[in-house]
Order: structure tokens, then sequence, then C-alpha cells
């Protein structure tokens, strides 16, 4: 055989168990070699074929933002890469320590703005502003400080969603969501655990329990209800698999779990999508209009 | 009678046909200096996959009136080697096809239409294209051969018809998406297309060319992974999956006979047997009771 690059005859590594719940995370295992390649390409393609050269991303400290600035890294070199730290003046400091640690390992361009001036301008306003609203406001002031270094830096602004928050809505429109590329959106949690674990991301990063960090001792799995691993599960069934929540709970899981992570989906799409735009004329947009996002590009 | 074929993993991009015709015109240069007789371009190479409402901005005819066309033309003249290229074609009555052109010494020798378009989960193909209504083989300075564009070998029934009408060297090209992680190392798309191209060379006892693009539309991305197929079924060259490629290989058009006088599967095809059982099926069909038939294979057909 010949071949102009390196090639080995597919291989799915065989899973031998009648656990139902282990099948399920057999299911979401992915080859991380692959997903890291297609990755690191999505990057460089996307940001050179809009004339940058750059990115720009929050560092938060968490695992998701630490492994879109490794990818980032490795696509375009760490010094295309601008991480910006933006605490708030309740962040924990570990946030910001860790943030450190991945701008310090990777060399990356970095920056530290912190969003307290600003957010307060507006939150001291209202004495009575519920925690909701004051989290939003912080999500929503790192996007302004994201968009301003996107045009003094000339750096696009790379985003760090992941396929379960942006599934369960767990994001702040216009916040945390905004950006002009998504490279991990299609990985949900516990895959970009096993990405990030190839990838040799600091142990404290992997390890640590997931927090949005927008109030003292928030974490994830606490708000959510549920942890990743079990959320992940349910919708590795109901999106790639096309159960019915029906069939997803007889895999072995509770019906009423199954059926409020299914509303949840259904209850933020409006977070996925474009508004709607009220259609008059014969041809127009968001409804036949259509050209792919590359077209501008 | 050996041939030298080139396989051109490209980059087309989207709308851009000036630069992909570039492009083009730099891969034949390239591939005229490894030898290359046959090259290949992918699916809709001269104009992108994913092409929404530019479909009726980048679709050309494939003559010599068109300067696109007149450059091809000029080029499988002035470097003595035959092109395949991907195109939208488009008739006189405005309707849009994905089609593929057969080019040689000046001439355009074939042209095929998609006949299967996809218009499920990312795909939308038809919603902007009108389907082929032909599966049809033709002559070439290298034999007889068969053109089919990425879904249409989805399906198996459109191989087999090439088969039946003389093929022996079966063209097969793609903008095929990448899609299915899974902890296996290849994307589950690419895993199928190289498992029924296998097949296909394995039962028809024929070469199998598959030339597959490369890089990225939007969010998806397209695996390469272009490769020639012998009449074993055996792989014998592999282009690496998601990188721009020239794809060189040298096949011996006679292992087709050494391979059928081990296996005369195409010898004892039986036709007869073929023609009467698919009009038994047909006529049945032709009168469907629901409760008898729990399968009806054919109501989805539009035609």
């Amino acid at each position: 055989m010949t071949t102009n690059g390196t090639y080995t005859p597919p291989v799915t590594p065989a899973v031998s168990t009648t656990d139902p719940l282990a099948k399920v995370d057999a299911m979401l295992a992915i080859n991380t070699d692959l997903a890291r390649t297609v990755l690191v390409k999505f990057i460089q393609d996307g940001v050179q074929k809009v004339g940058f050269q750059k990115v720009v991303l929050g560092i938060s400290g968490g695992i998701d933002s630490a492994l879109v600035a490794y990818l980032a890294a490795e696509a375009l070199g760490a010094q295309n890469v601008i991480g910006v730290r933006m605490p708030y003046k309740t962040s924990s400091p570990d946030s910001l320590n860790d943030a450190q640690q991945v701008i310090d390992t990777l060399g990356i361009v970095s920056c530290t703005i912190p969003i307290t001036p600003m957010a307060d301008g507006l939150i001291t306003q209202f004495p009575d502003m519920s925690r909701m609203r004051q989290a939003n406001i912080m999500s929503r002031q790192r996007m302004v400080v994201l968009y301003d270094q996107s045009m003094a830096q000339r750096a696009l602004v790379i985003g760090t969603s992941n396929k379960t928050e942006a599934l369960l809505g767990y994001t702040t429109l216009y916040g945390d969501s905004a950006s002009a590329l998504q490279p991990i959106e299609d990985l949900y949690k516990t895959q970009i655990r096993q990405l990030s674990r190839q990838m040799a991301l600091p142990a404290a990063i992997q390890h640590k329990p997931p927090s949005a960090d927008l109030w003292i001792g928030q974490t994830d799995e606490d708000e959510l209800g549920y942890t990743y691993e079990q959320v992940d599960r349910v919708l590795y069934l109901l999106v790639e698999g096309r159960y019915t929540v029906d069939e997803a709970a007889e895999v072995g899981f509770d019906r009423d779990f199954v059926a409020a992570v299914w509303k949840r989906v259904r209850l933020n799409h409006y977070k996925r999508t474009m508004p709607n735009v009220a259609k008059l004329s014969r041809r127009s947009i968001g409804h036949d209009f259509l050209y792919l996002r590359d077209w501008s590009g | 009678m050996k041939v030298t074929i080139g396989l051109a993993q490209i980059y087309p991009k989207i709308g851009a046909v000036a630069a992909n015709l570039a492009a083009h015109l730099d891969q034949i240069a390239v591939a005229k200096v490894q030898g290359v007789e046959l090259l290949i371009f992918p699916e809709l190479s001269l104009t992108g996959y994913n092409l929404q409402d530019l479909v009726y901005e980048v679709a050309m005819h494939p003559t010599e009136d068109d300067p696109t066309f007149k450059a091809l033309l000029a080029a499988s003249l002035a470097h003595d080697m035959d092109l395949l290229v991907g195109f939208v074609d488009t008739d006189q009555r405005a309707r849009y096809y994905i089609g593929s052109a057969y080019l040689s010494r000046g001439k355009v020798v074939h042209i095929h239409h998609k006949v299967y378009l996809p218009t499920y989960t990312m795909f939308d193909e038809g919603r902007y294209f009108a389907w082929g209504d032909s599966v049809a083989a033709f002559d070439t300075r290298f034999g007889r051969v068969g053109v089919l564009i990425c879904e249409d070998f989805w399906h198996a029934s459109p191989p087999y018809l090439l088969w039946l009408d003389r093929a022996d060297l079966f063209l097969f090209h793609s903008a095929s998406p990448g899609r299915g992680i899974s902890s296996a190392n290849t994307l589950s798309s690419a895993h199928w297309v190289e498992l029924v191209n296998q097949a296909y060379a394995s039962m028809f006892t024929s070469y199998v060319v598959h030339c597959n693009r490369v890089g990225f539309e939007d969010g998806l991305n397209f695996w390469g992974g272009s490769v020639v197929i012998d009449p074993d079924g055996e792989v014998i060259a592999h282009a690496p999956y998601f990188e721009e490629t020239l794809l060189v290989q040298t096949i011996d058009l006679n292992q087709i006979r050494r391979t059928r006088a081990r296996l005369p599967l195409l010898r004892d095809e039986r036709t007869g047997l073929l023609t009467s059982e698919l009009a038994r099926i047909l006529g049945s069909a032709a009168q469907p009771s629901r409760d008898a038939e729990p399968i009806h294979f054919f109501e989805g057909h539009h035609e």
C-alpha cells in the first residue's frame, strides 16, 4: 500500500459489559487524538478565513476555557492567543490562580481586566437585585470586555461553550455564549474531561468541581441538581441516540429525571437559535435568505 | 494496461469559482510532473459544497463557451490528461444539478448528474437541486468508466447499474462531511464510506477510486481520506485524513482479468433472474396492501 499519510484500519475498542450505564459511558468515549486534530484545524481555518491571526478568550480558571486555550495555542501559536482574566470582587482567588496557571503554562499573551466597576455601575442601582440578575450582568460585562479587546487587538473572540451547558441552557444569552466560533460546543462535559486529560491540562483544573464562580460557593452540579456524568448519559441518548424519553428511561434512569432534562432542553432552545424574524417579504433574513456564515469570509 | 491516477484531495472555497479553477490548474500542473494520466477532483470541486442560495450564482454550462470549462478543456488537451471535475450544472429550463464532467483531450466525454440528493440531518440538497435521471457508464481511453457522486453510492443500485453497464473502473467523488466521533480512530462517516467502497470493489471485482475533499464549511469538516481500491477489495493507496494532498497511484487494469479468473462473479451474475424478480417485486408493489406487506419499498419514490 502506498500512502501519503498515516493510515491504520479503523478499530473500535470492544466494550464487554452488561451494565447499561457503562454502555452509555462507552458511547460517550471519544478518540481524543481525532477530536484534537479536527478542533485544531477548525480553529486555524476559522481564524484565517476571516483574515485574523489572533484569538481572544476569557480564562476563568475552569476546564472549558482552559481546554480552548490549549487548543487555540496549538492551532495558532501561543503568541496569537490572548487570555483575559476578568475577576469580579466576589470571584474566588483560586479561579484567578488557576487561570494564571493556564496562561503561564501555555505562555499565551494575557491581561487582567476586573469587571467590578462596570458591573457594579448597574448592580448598585438596584439594591434588591437577585443573585441571578447579578450573575447575568457579570457574564455580559465579560462579553463587553472581550469584544472590546477583539477590536483593540484585532483578535477573534473564541467561545468556550460545551454541549451539555448549551443543551441545558446553562448559559447567559449574549454573555458567555457570545463568540465568533465555538470549537468545543459539540463535546459534552464528560468528553471535554477526556480531551483535557489527553492534552495534559493542569491537574487542579481537571479535577476541581465545575463552577461559573458567579457567586461565592456556586457549583454547576449543585445548581443543576445532578452531576455531569448523569446528565450527559441522558442527553447522549436523547440527542445523539434519538431515544424518546421513555426509551431513555428504560435504559436505567428515573423517568422524571429524563423528562425534566428534556424539558429543560426544550425551554432553553431560544438560547441556541437566532431571534424569530417576522416574515413579510418574499425573501427574508432568517427564513429564505440562505448563505453560510463562511460566505462573508 | 497501466494507468496512473491522481486524486486531487483539495479544499474548494465556497462560491469562489475563479480561485477554485486556479487550484485545479495548479493541481493539473503538479500531477503532470508525476505522470498522472487521469486526475480526479472532489464533488463540487469548482464551487464548494453547501452553496445554499449561491447555487444560482455559480452554475455553469460544461461547454467551451464557459470560461471555466474552456480553461479545463484546454488543460486536458495541453497535458494529455483526463479530468473529472465537480460543478453546478444547469439546463435551459433553469433546473440545477450537482454535476460531474469527464474531460479528455479537449472534449467533454460524459456528464453525470447526482441521482440521490441527501436531504436529511445537515444535508439540504433537495431544496436546491434537481436529481439526475441517468446512471450510465461511458468509454474512455482507459476502458469503460462509471462516475458517481457521494450519496449516489450510499445506495447500492447505482454502482450495480454501472457494473451491468460494463464499467470496470468506478470513479466516485464526494464532499463528505465528517461526523460521528466515538472511541474508534476514524469518524463513523469515514469508516462507513471506506467499508462500502471496499465492498463494491470486492463484489464487482473492479477498481474503485474515491476522491473526497478536505477543509471546512461553517462548522462542517470534510475528512479527505481518498482511496484507490483494487479488484480484490484491497486498499492500495490511501490519502491522509483532513490534509490537502495529491495522491498518485498507478493501477494495473490487467488485475481485473486475474481477479475475475479466480472469482467469476460478473460471469455468473444472473441478470435474467434480476429482471424477472424485479418485475415481480415492482409489479406487486404497484398494488400494495398495507396489511399484508409491512414494508413498502417504493412508496417513497416521487417519480
